[in-house]
């Protein structure tokens, strides 16, 4: 099946400084893919790759079958969406819309319809003749989608688009922007640094790290199962629990005690992997109180320091020499210096090599 | 009662002495140290800008001493050709300069701006002349414009006999050789000045607009320049009150030659005030000066500052 | 469970010499260097770089050539015969229509003129900067409106009212009153660069500062001096050319014998008795425009910045 938009063997030099490389992507058609990474990592830069904006330095790309490596921008079929809105400022929000469309030197009445079906999505037309100084960063950003949905293209790309904006407009905003994808069916490329918008929008997260995509997958595997090390820490707040030791026969060795790993899941081939090894938990998969002791591993923990979060509470404590921490129910009413029964199943743990940080 | 009312009064007293002996208490020492500023506002900025047009109404001639006459002397500057002249001059460099510094600046601003080599080396050759002197600009461009041995002699010793550059000499054309002098030392600063607007826009404009697919002479005429109206308005107040000040540059080209032909404002002021002694004269001319300036500047105060506090 | 993406992600980078599958256009878009387009742009700097040269070539190749050769009348030429003579004269003998010093006595007034000018205003106006952005006193903006608009009042509305000033403070006519003149006409332009270097850096300073117990003085010179530099030199660059160069305040307030560079170069040049002397003339000229393309030169950026922070507003 053609794919959306295809990236091959893509590299990006500055000078000396490898900012891409190598990059191969493959994206569905309809399909809603992010790109999540600490700033730095290239995700801004390679968005912009296929936008044209950038001149790639080895490499093709493709987009709805079609190799747009030379082509200019406005000829690839994308429409992008700014993380400072870059909205034209002397221009009503009108004239921001069917700009473009003008110089392209489409027909008065499809213009017309362009722009009042794609501000009827949006909910702006009621600002059609304001400019956007008179309008709020959430309206800003709805008119600034608004320009890319004119183009009537296949393929829509976002540029951390939210980060401008409020938590509590980002919230709103992130409900909408998923709502438009699921109307339209278009692809969309996104582009941020925040995992929660990632975790919520994306059909699949590429995360990134120094211009390598290092895990492709559903917000879902990503989450369970991390492929290293970096992926691991990057996802999930607070963050994984890494407790090194010595892997061998059917346990993980901590100094002071040992873990029971017989029902984790190890990659195919690595049933019998053995030496230093980190093991992974995640806080919210510890079991607090009573269930604890029906878990494969269990340990009495005193309580260091508590942080509140509403909802749940997050508790700081030690297994062994290692620093441990866990979510729990604010229920609870856990306090500093309590000891409770904490336990977890290395089966929903995961696993990697001390020295590569690579999954086992 | 009465002792009550007494009260009353010596706390409102003391409460009034209280607030009259922090006014000049509180923040002392801000208060001296901002002394040089207040002074020079009132007594410079203020004061003799009010003196001086007081004065203009007098009949002054070697001191300011005359007495009210009226509006006299802006009767006799009006009848005067040498100031007609000079205004004339004025408004015609004015509006030379106004326009080809800016549209100079801004083209080569957007020259530079399209990622060339050598960029620094570039912007160094075209502001150096700002940092000289008018005396020094009007200086070498005399010498070049000298009919016998500068560019028209040599150009006719070249074989062009018919070449003819004379303009320092002639009455018509001699603003215009101001104009080129003028404009070899300013254009380089209005480059620099629109550069740093066009550097300050937002990068991703520059983006939506390739996305948009809108071509560049476009982005730059209907996005980019409206979006420089701060750097713009600017560029025309600065332009403007140096073309009203515009005296050294005349001085030392053509020293309002041939004939009366290149005089200007400034310099009639100057001449009145301590070659002629005619003060009252001379101040009425530079009140008129004040007056234009006003006219340029006031409305930029309101557009700029007057609508609504943005700025702290 | 492995992920297969990943996995190819990792064999394209081990394949780096084997892409050979790539058809089609690929790496970066072919731009050749001489596009007509840049040709223009590139024709068109030149030409205008030529216009910005020409005159700077034109006084150094005159001023290196003999008066015989000039009056042969080809001002391109670069000298035949090349003689440094017309800079000493310039420098020390040439007429100014009433003595035959040449302009060193114009220089030594301008670097007496300079020296105190440049401090007494810069100093003057980072106290008061200082003052408007962090000592606010009722009336303080305003007055400080008021400076700025009046640093768009031409000169000449103030230049009688200010010479009576002088002589009543008995100053008139010597380097003093030059120097006043030039601290108040540079106080708009230097106050507006401190005030709005001093509300650019974080408040948190001087309050923590104030929290300390430190006092106006103290806070200034201990805390905010120290930390600007940059705006300092900035200033200095603006104030060591804009007073080099002035040439109304020197004529009006120096007094015949204390007249700056530019005054006794324009009277060498414009009122010079017999026959002219280009080549002197042209030295002379270089020589005054020395300091200041020495300041450009060393300067460079903070030249820019200088200028374009005086003009715009921050």
């Amino acid at each position: 099946m053609q794919k959306s938009v295809s990236v091959k063997g893509l590299s990006l030099n500055f000078g000396a400084v490898r900012v891409l490389q190598e990059m191969n992507l493959d994206v569905e058609n309809g399909e809603f893919l992010v790109l999540l990474g600490p700033s730095g990592c290239g995700k801004s830069t390679l968005l912009n790759c296929i936008a044209g904006l950038l001149d790639v330095s080895a490499g093709q790309i493709f987009i709805s079958g079609k190799n747009v490596t030379w082509e200019e921008p406005k000829d690839r079929g994308i429409g992008m969406v700014f993380q400072s809105y870059a909205l034209y400022p002397q221009m009503s929000v009108r004239k921001n819309l069917s700009f473009g469309l003008r110089v392209a030197g489409l027909p008065r009445d499809e213009i017309d319809e362009r722009v009042a079906r794609a501000s009827e999505m949006l909910q702006i037309e009621a600002l059609l003749d304001r400019k956007p100084a008179n309008l709020s960063g959430g309206q800003r950003q709805r008119v600034a989608i608004g320009r890319a949905l004119v183009r009537d293209v296949d393929v829509f790309l976002f540029d951390e688009p939210l980060s401008n904006l409020d938590a509590k407009l980002r919230a709103d905003l992130r409900v909408e922007i998923k709502r438009l994808h699921q109307r339209l069916k278009n692809t969309m490329i996104y582009v941020t640094h925040d995992q929660i918008e990632a975790m919520t929008l994306a059909d699949r997260i590429a995360i990134m790290k120094e211009g390598i995509i290092q895990q492709l997958d559903t917000p879902h595997m990503i989450y369970n199962n991390p492929v290293n090390l970096f992926v691991a820490g990057f996802i999930g707040s607070p963050s994984m629990n890494f407790l090194e030791g010595t892997l061998s026969g059917g346990a993980i060795d901590l100094g002071d005690v040992s873990v029971p790993t017989e029902r984790y899941g190890f990659e195919p081939g690595n049933e019998k992997w053995s030496g230093k090894a980190i093991l992974g938990v995640r806080p919210e998969h510890v079991v607090v109180g009573e269930g604890a002791s029906q878990q494969p591993f269990f340990f009495d923990a005193a309580i260091e320091i508590v942080e509140p979060m509403g909802a749940d509470t997050v508790a700081w404590t030690r297994l062994g020499s290692h620093s441990f921490t866990f979510r729990a129910d604010a229920e609870l009413n856990l306090a500093q210096g309590q000891t409770v029964k904490l336990g977890f199943d290395a089966a929903r743990a995961s696993l990697f090599d001390a020295e590569s940080g690579i999954r086992i | 009662m009465t002792i009550a009312a007494a009260g009353d009064t010596a706390t409102e007293g003391s409460r009034f002495w209280r607030s009259i002996r922090q006014l000049f208490t509180r923040n002392l020492a801000a208060k001296i140290a901002a002394t040089p500023m207040i002074a020079i506002v009132l007594v410079v900025f203020i004061g003799c800008t009010l003196w001086t047009v007081w004065f203009s109404f007098t009949n002054s001639r070697l001191l300011p001493t005359g007495s009210f006459t009226g509006l006299d002397q802006y009767n006799r500057l009006f009848s005067t050709s040498r100031w007609n002249v000079s205004v004339r001059n004025l408004a015609l460099y004015g509006a030379f300069s106004l326009v080809f510094t800016l549209t100079i600046g801004f083209l080569l601003a957007v020259l530079i701006d399209q990622k060339v080599r050598f960029e620094d080396a570039f912007r160094t050759i075209m502001l150096y002349p700002f940092a000289l002197s008018f005396i020094v600009t009007g200086l070498v461009w005399q010498w070049i414009m000298n009919p016998t041995l500068g560019l028209q002699g040599t150009i006719r010793g070249m074989g062009w006999e018919s070449f003819t550059f004379d303009w320092i000499l002639n009455s018509d054309m001699v603003i215009f050789a101001l104009l080129i002098a003028g404009l070899w030392q300013g254009t380089g600063f209005m480059m620099v000045l629109m550069l740093a607007g066009l550097r300050g826009i937002d990068e991703e404009i520059w983006k939506a607009s390739r996305v948009d697919g809108i071509p560049t002479w476009q982005t730059y005429i209907f996005i980019v320049l409206p979006m420089m109206r701060g750097v713009l308005v600017t560029a025309v107040v600065i332009a403007g009150s140096g073309i009203v000040r515009l005296y050294d540059l005349v001085v030392a080209l053509t020293n309002g030659g041939p004939g009366i032909a290149s005089e200007v404002p400034a310099k009639y002021v100057y001449d009145y005030m301590f070659t002629a002694g005619n003060i009252g004269q001379a101040l009425a001319a530079s009140t008129m000066m004040l007056v234009t300036v006003m006219i340029i500047v006031i409305p930029w105060a309101i557009l700029e500052f007057g609508g609504g506090e943005k700025k702290s | 469970m492995s992920n297969p993406t990943v996995i190819s992600t990792t064999v394209a980078l081990d394949a780096v010499s084997g892409r050979t599958d790539f058809a089609g256009p690929q790496g970066p878009r072919p731009q050749p260097f001489f596009t007509p387009k840049r040709v223009i742009i590139y024709s068109i700097l030149f030409v205008a770089c030529l216009y910005y040269l020409f005159p700077m070539y034109i006084m150094v190749m005159t001023s290196f050539k003999t008066m015989p050769e000039i009056r042969f009348g080809n001002i391109f030429a670069p000298p035949v015969e090349f003689t440094g003579e017309a800079w000493v004269k310039a420098w020390s003998s040439a007429c100014t229509g009433l003595t035959c010093q040449g302009l060193s006595p114009g220089f030594w007034n301008s670097v007496k003129i300079l020296i105190p000018s440049v401090l007494v205003s810069t100093a003057v106006a980072a106290v008061n900067g200082y003052a408007l952005v962090n000592w606010k006193f009722k009336g303080s903006e305003i007055f400080f409106a008021v400076l700025i608009f009046g640093s768009f009042i031409p000169y000449q509305v103030f230049l009688y009212p200010l010479v009576m000033i002088t002589r009543e403070l008995k100053i008139f006519g010597t380097i003093w009153a030059v120097i006043l003149v030039h601290t108040i006409f540079g106080m708009p332009i230097l106050t507006l660069l401190f005030r709005n270097y001093f509300a650019s850096l974080p408040v948190e300073l001087f309050k923590a500062a104030r929290v300390d117990g430190a006092g106006f003085w103290r806070i200034f010179l201990e805390v905010m001096l120290p930390m600007s530099l940059p705006i300092v030199v900035v200033a200095l660059i603006l104030q060591v050319t804009g007073i080099w160069n002035d040439f109304l305040f020197g004529a009006v307030f120096a007094g015949t014998p204390n007249l700056p560079m530019t005054v006794q170069l324009n009277n060498i040049v414009n009122s010079a008795q017999g026959t002219p002397e280009y080549n002197v003339n042209m030295a002379a000229t270089m020589l005054t425009g020395l300091v200041p393309l020495i300041v450009y030169f060393l300067s460079g950026r903070l030249f820019v910045r200088g200028v374009a922070a005086g003009a715009v507003k921050g």
